[in-house]
C-alpha cells in the first residue's frame, strides 16, 4: 500500500510537468495547427537558463523571473522568424520547421552553456514529509501546486477576458476571426508566448527533482505530445488529464514491471491511441450543422 | 464609398477574377450576382483583405485600402457576413456578438448590444447559448449581428438566404432594407436573384470572373439573358 502510493506521487508529480508540455502543444496547436515539436526545448530553456543564472549570482528568485522571459522571447521569435516567414507552407513542413529549431536550440545550449546535467536547490529544502508510508519530497507538492495554478490562471483567461475569447475563436474559425478584425497573428503570437512561458515554468519546477541538461527537451516533448494525444489533441482538459495518466502508468509501470520500460509506455501509449481512438479521451468529433 | 478598379485575384496560378471594375455609393444597396464559381465570394474575400488581389485597386472613403491587413479594414468600417455564416460554434451567442466588436473592444458595447437585439429580438432569448447549438436562421442573425458590432459603414452579405426557408429569406431582406434606412451601405452577393433584385437599388452579373452586366436593379431583372440564366423565366 504504502508502495502504491509512493508509485501514485511520483507519477502524479512527473505527470503534472507533462500535463504543462500538453498545455503548450495544445494552446499552439489551437491556434494554428502546428504541433510544435521545440515544446520540450522551453522546458530545457527554463531550467538551464536559471541554473546558469543561478550559478553567476544571480538570486533565485530572480533567476527563474529571467529564464521564463528569456524562454518567452525564444518562443515569440521561433514564431516571428521561423513560423511566420513560411506561413501558408502546409502544416507538415511548419512542424517540420519547429523539429529543426527544436534541434537548434538543443545545439545552441550546448554551446552557450554545457553537456552537463544540473539542478536547482529545492524551494522548502530536501528533506521528505512522510505519508502512509510513502516518503513525499516538498518539490513535488510545489510542482503540483504549481501546475494547478498555471491551469486555473488559463482557465480563467480563456472564460473571464475577451483576449481569451479571441484565442478560442481563432482556433474555431480562423477565417471568420480575421473577418471580425481579430490580427490571428498577434493571437498565434501570442499562444507562443504563453506556451514557452508555460514551458518554462515547468522546467524550473521540475529540476531540483529530475535535474536538467541541454537534451531532456526531446523526451519530454514526446511525453507531453503523447499526453496531448491520449488526452485528445485541441483539448486543454484532455492534455491535463493525459499528462496526470501518462506520467501515473509510467511510474507503476516503472515500479511493478522495470524501470527500463519507463520510457517505451509513453510510446506504447501514442501508439494505442492512434490505432484504437485517434480523437483520444476528450478530443472533438467534428459535428457541424449546414 | 467603395470603389474596385481593375481587380485581379489567383489561388496559385489560378486566376479567378481577370479584371473586376465595380463601386458602391453610400446609401446603396448593391447586388453581385453570378452563378457557383463565377469568383462572389473571392471578390468579398479581397474587398476585405482575406484574399490577396495580384493587379488593381481598392479604394473606400476615399483612401486605398488593397494593401491594408484584414483586421485594420474592419476597422477602418468594412464588416463581412461570410458565405455559410461562420458562427463562432463554441462560443455563446453573447461572447460572439462582444468578439464582433473587437475592433472597437475599448469603447462602451452597451448601446451596439442592444441595438443588435433591439434587431433579432430572437437573439435576445438565446444570449448563453452556444452558437453551434443555433439553428440555420438563427445562426445567420447572430453572423449579421455580430458584423453590425463592429459598427461598419460598409456591410458585406456573402449569401445570406443560403439554406433558409423562405419565410427567414423575406424576414433578411426586410432586416437588410431597414439597416439601408438606417444609413448603412450594403453590398450583397447572392444565388437567389430573385431575392437579391427585389431589394437592391443597383445590379452587377459577374461571370467566370468578368463584370458581363451592371445597371439599375430594375433593368437587370428585365434583361432578358439575365431572366433566362439567373431567374428560370
Amino acid at each position: 500500500m504504502a508502495e502504491l502510493l509512493q508509485f501514485v506521487f511520483s507519477g502524479l508529480t512527473v505527470g503534472a510537468i507533462y500535463a504543462l508540455v500538453a498545455l503548450g502543444f495544445t494552446l499552439i496547436y489551437n491556434a494554428s495547427d502546428i504541433i510544435n515539436f521545440a515544446q520540450g526545448e522551453f522546458v530545457m530553456l527554463g531550467g538551464m537558463t536559471t541554473v546558469f543564472m543561478a550559478l553567476a549570482g544571480v538570486p533565485l528568485p530572480l533567476a527563474a523571473l529571467i529564464a521564463i522571459i528569456v524562454t518567452t522571447g525564444v518562443g515569440l521569435a521561433l514564431h516571428r522568424f521561423a513560423i511566420e516567414p513560411a506561413r501558408g507552407a502546409s502544416s507538415v513542413a511548419l512542424i517540420m520547421i519547429t523539429i529543426g529549431a527544436s534541434v537548434f536550440l538543443r545545439g545552441v545550449a550546448q554551446v552557450v552553456f554545457d553537456k552537463r546535467f544540473h539542478s536547482l536547490p529545492p524551494l522548502f529544502g530536501a528533506d521528505s514529509i512522510q505519508f502512509g508510508g510513502a516518503a513525499i519530497l516538498p518539490q513535488s507538492l510545489v510542482v503540483l501546486a504549481g501546475a494547478t495554478v498555471i491551469v486555473i490562471l488559463l482557465w480563467l483567461f480563456v472564460e473571464r477576458t475577451l483576449l481569451g475569447k479571441a484565442v478560442i475563436a481563432t482556433a474555431a474559425n480562423r477565417l471568420a476571426a480575421r473577418l471580425i478584425g481579430v490580427d490571428t497573428r498577434r493571437i498565434v503570437d501570442f499562444s507562443f508566448a504563453v506556451s514557452a512561458a508555460i514551458g518554462a515554468i515547468a522546467g524550473i519546477l521540475i529540476t531540483p527533482i529530475t535535474l536538467t541538461s541541454y537534451d531532456v527537451g526531446t523526451l519530454l516533448a514526446l511525453k507531453g505530445f503523447a499526453a496531448a494525444m491520449l488526452g485528445g489533441i485541441g483539448s486543454p482538459l484532455g492534455a491535463v488529464v493525459g499528462g496526470l495518466l501518462i506520467g501515473m502508468i509510467e511510474a507503476l509501470s516503472a515500479g511493478y514491471l522495470s524501470s527500463s520500460y519507463k520510457d517505451a509506455v509513453a510510446f506504447l501509449i501514442i501508439l494505442v491511441v492512434l490505432v484504437a481512438m485517434p480523437q483520444g479521451l476528450f478530443g472533438r468529433v467534428k459535428v457541424e450543422r449546414v | 464609398m467603395l470603389s474596385i478598379e481593375n481587380v485581379k485575384s489567383a489561388y496559385g496560378r489560378i486566376e479567378v477574377l481577370h479584371g473586376v471594375t465595380l463601386h458602391v455609393d453610400a446609401g446603396e444597396i448593391v447586388t453581385l450576382i453570378g452563378a457557383n464559381g463565377a469568383g462572389k465570394t473571392t471578390l468579398m474575400h479581397a474587398i476585405s483583405g482575406v484574399q490577396p488581389i495580384t493587379d488593381g485597386a481598392i479604394r473606400f472613403a476615399g483612401e486605398r485600402i488593397e494593401k491594408r491587413p484584414a483586421h485594420k479594414r474592419v476597422a477602418f468600417g468594412i464588416s463581412q457576413v461570410p458565405e455559410g455564416r461562420q458562427v463562432f460554434a463554441p462560443l455563446s451567442v453573447m461572447d460572439n456578438l462582444k468578439l464582433g466588436a473587437w475592433s472597437c473592444r475599448d469603447a462602451d458595447l452597451e448601446p451596439a448590444l442592444a441595438r443588435v437585439c433591439a434587431l433579432f429580438p430572437m437573439l435576445d432569448a438565446i444570449l448563453e447559448t452556444p452558437a453551434g447549438a443555433l439553428s440555420g436562421g438563427q445562426q445567420q442573425m447572430l453572423a449579421i449581428g455580430r458584423a453590425l458590432m463592429a459598427k461598419p459603414r460598409l456591410l458585406l452579405l456573402d449569401e445570406p438566404s443560403m439554406g433558409l426557408a423562405p419565410n427567414l429569406v423575406d424576414q433578411l431582406l426586410t432586416v437588410i432594407r431597414a439597416l439601408r434606412d438606417d444609413s448603412l451601405t450594403i453590398l450583397l452577393v447572392e444565388q437567389n436573384a430573385r431575392a437579391a433584385l427585389a431589394i437592391a437599388d443597383r445590379a452587377y452579373v459577374l461571370e467566370t470572373g468578368r463584370v458581363t452586366l451592371s445597371g439599375p436593379a430594375a433593368e437587370i431583372q428585365a434583361d432578358r439573358r439575365v431572366r433566362e440564366a439567373y431567374l428560370g423565366i
